[in-house]
């Protein structure tokens, strides 16, 4: 497996850990593991390094919402343009062009149920190029990222075994 | 009243490590390093096969060998992955685990006062099971500056007219070492010279990093004097499941059949069901579990390298076997104060055996989020008992 496959399946559930030791557990040397890093941080390849938090344990005031967008594209820009539209609100967690009943994914975090409501009547719903929205609302994160996220990660393994 | 029991069976020293086996177990709180198990949990696709033969209502006896379907998978996976041909009705046999598998090879092939060669540092129930059999273990003393490999001289040194089985414990708990085909090649040589058999116990071999395991039952003509045991508790993450097998010559897998049905009659249903479901859809959970192995082996290997505890590069299971000489120590001694001190579990080396003084087996079958808490132990310890 080439070099950077191989740092991109060490930090995909990890970001934390640091060059150094990200280059003890390749077997590599740590200038050649950072060079790899920054050539695919350039490459928007690596595209940050977010902190997976589970925000009911924090407060019960973050609300997120997936909402199901019906469009009409554009002439020459496709989905693009109103894609571009919708993800520069920093309230917009998540775009996704979608197959299928409709046409993007958009999940979007708010403090409560109000101000989710008003972005999608004040913001999404008004823009020209949307016929419709459905809005979901989510009850409780399971998994998120590959992680689950009330899971209890106890060794029940005995202490030693030969 | 008369004595109850088997003298034979008395006779059989308990492990000579079971006083710290006592202490550690008392110690609620330390952190360990000493498992011989993965830390990971059976692949969920896994459980579920197992799930869901219970509501199939599959609580039945298979066939004494193992279920046909489980037969059949077994002895493609290992076409496709070592290279070895076994027939599923008359080569292979499902045991519970591969300690069953061992001792009933053993029962099977020995006649009182046979003699095994046994290398060591090696699994503990070898030199136990070769006692219970009628045999004589001959302890072949492994060492480090051969990495713990054997070698044909080793061999043949040991031999006499009534060696007959040769244990061949790699990829080896507990010092992580390997046989490469290169060093295979000698000992196959006078194997066949000697006229001897092949238990080669390969439990392990689906955790060999930086290359594959080659199985000493692919060179030729040495199918027919080796018995190939193997399982799914380390490759699958499946210790609880309690599923082996062996493969072998068609004359020994029917005696050990037969013992087996008499014994065991047949191995858990339950598991046998799972395990068809691992060899058909588990390559990639044994990819992901060894790539994960092998960061925490470098990792390691470089830390304890670092706070000046020799180690040679083991490339096999989940252990490095790092020298303590250094610290004027016993394996014992050592282990027992990093328990007292710092609160670490670690095995000592003569749990596997008299060769295995001045070594510690420390298993790497632990996140590298606890690996480093225990290595900052570990160094603090080495730091304040090195001499001079």
């Amino acid at each position: 497996m080439e070099l950077k496959e191989q740092i991109l399946r060490t930090i995909d559930r990890n970001s934390k850990i640091s060059m150094s030791e990200l280059a003890m557990m390749l077997g590599r040397e740590e200038a050649e593991v950072t060079a790899a890093v920054a050539e695919m941080e350039a490459d928007k390849i690596i595209c940050g390094y977010p902190t997976l938090i589970n925000w009911d344990k924090v407060s019960n005031e973050k609300i997120t919402a997936l909402i199901e967008v019906k469009v009409t594209p554009q002439r020459g820009q496709g989905f693009d343009r109103i894609a571009e539209r919708i993800y520069k609100f920093s309230e917009v967690e998540t775009v996704y062009l979608m197959s299928g009943g409709f046409d993007l994914t958009v999940i979007i975090k708010g403090k409560s149920m109000r101000e989710v409501a008003s972005f999608v009547s004040e913001k999404l719903a008004p823009m020209e190029a949307i016929l419709s929205t459905a809005t979901h609302f989510v009850l409780k994160k399971y998994k998120e990222h590959g992680i689950i996220m009330e899971q209890e990660e106890e060794d029940e393994r005995m202490i030693v075994s030969p | 009243m008369r004595d109850p029991l088997n003298k034979a069976i008395v006779d059989i020293k308990p492990s000579g490590i079971r006083k710290f086996f006592d202490i550690v177990t008392e110690m609620k709180d330390a952190i360990s390093l000493g498992v011989g198990e993965p830390d990971f949990d059976t692949p969920w696709h896994i459980r579920e096969e197992g799930i869901y033969s219970l509501e199939r209502g599959r609580g039945h006896y298979t066939s004494n060998a193992g279920l046909k379907e489980l037969r059949i998978e077994i002895c493609n996976y290992l076409e496709r992955r070592f290279n070895l041909r076994y027939s599923w009705d008359k080569e292979t046999l499902v045991t519970i685990g591969g300690s069953e598998a061992i001792d009933v090879a053993l029962r099977v092939m020995l006649d009182r006062g046979d003699e095994v060669l046994l290398p060591q540092p090696s699994y503990v129930s070898y030199e136990p099971c070769i006692l219970m059999a009628g045999g004589k273990p001959v302890v072949i003393e492994l060492k480090e500056e051969d990495e713990f490999k054997l070698t044909a001289d080793e061999i043949r040194n040991a031999c006499t007219d009534r060696t007959k089985i040769l244990v061949l414990p790699f990829p080896n708990n507990p010092t992580g070492s390997i046989m490469t085909r290169e060093e295979l090649a000698p000992i196959v040589e006078i194997v066949k010279e000697k006229d001897l058999f092949v238990i080669s116990d390969e439990i392990y071999a689906e955790l060999t990093y930086g290359g594959k395991h080659v199985s000493i039952a692919e060179f030729d003509g040495m199918k027919e004097r080796t018995v190939v045991i193997n399982g799914f508790s380390k490759s699958y993450a499946m210790t609880g499941w309690r599923l082996g097998y062996a493969c072998g010559p068609e004359n020994i897998i029917r005696q050990m059949t037969k013992l087996h049905q008499f014994a065991i009659m047949c191995a858990p249903t339950t598991s046998q069901y799972a395990a068809i479901e691992a060899l058909k859809n588990g390559d990639a959970d044994v990819e992901m579990m060894c790539d994960a192995y092998e960061k925490r082996r470098r990792f390691l290997l470089h830390e304890l390298r670092r706070m000046g505890l020799p180690c040679f590069e083991a490339r096999g299971a989940f252990y490095v076997f790092p020298c303590i000489k250094s610290l004027g120590m016993t394996s014992e001694e050592f282990a027992t104060k990093l328990l007292m001190e710092e609160k670490v579990a670690i095995v000592p080396g003569t749990a596997f055996g008299d060769s295995g003084e001045g070594f510690l087996r420390v298993s790497y079958a632990y996140s590298i989020e606890k690996i480093k808490v225990a290595l900052e132990r570990i160094e603090r310890f080495v730091n304040n008992h090195k001499v001079g």
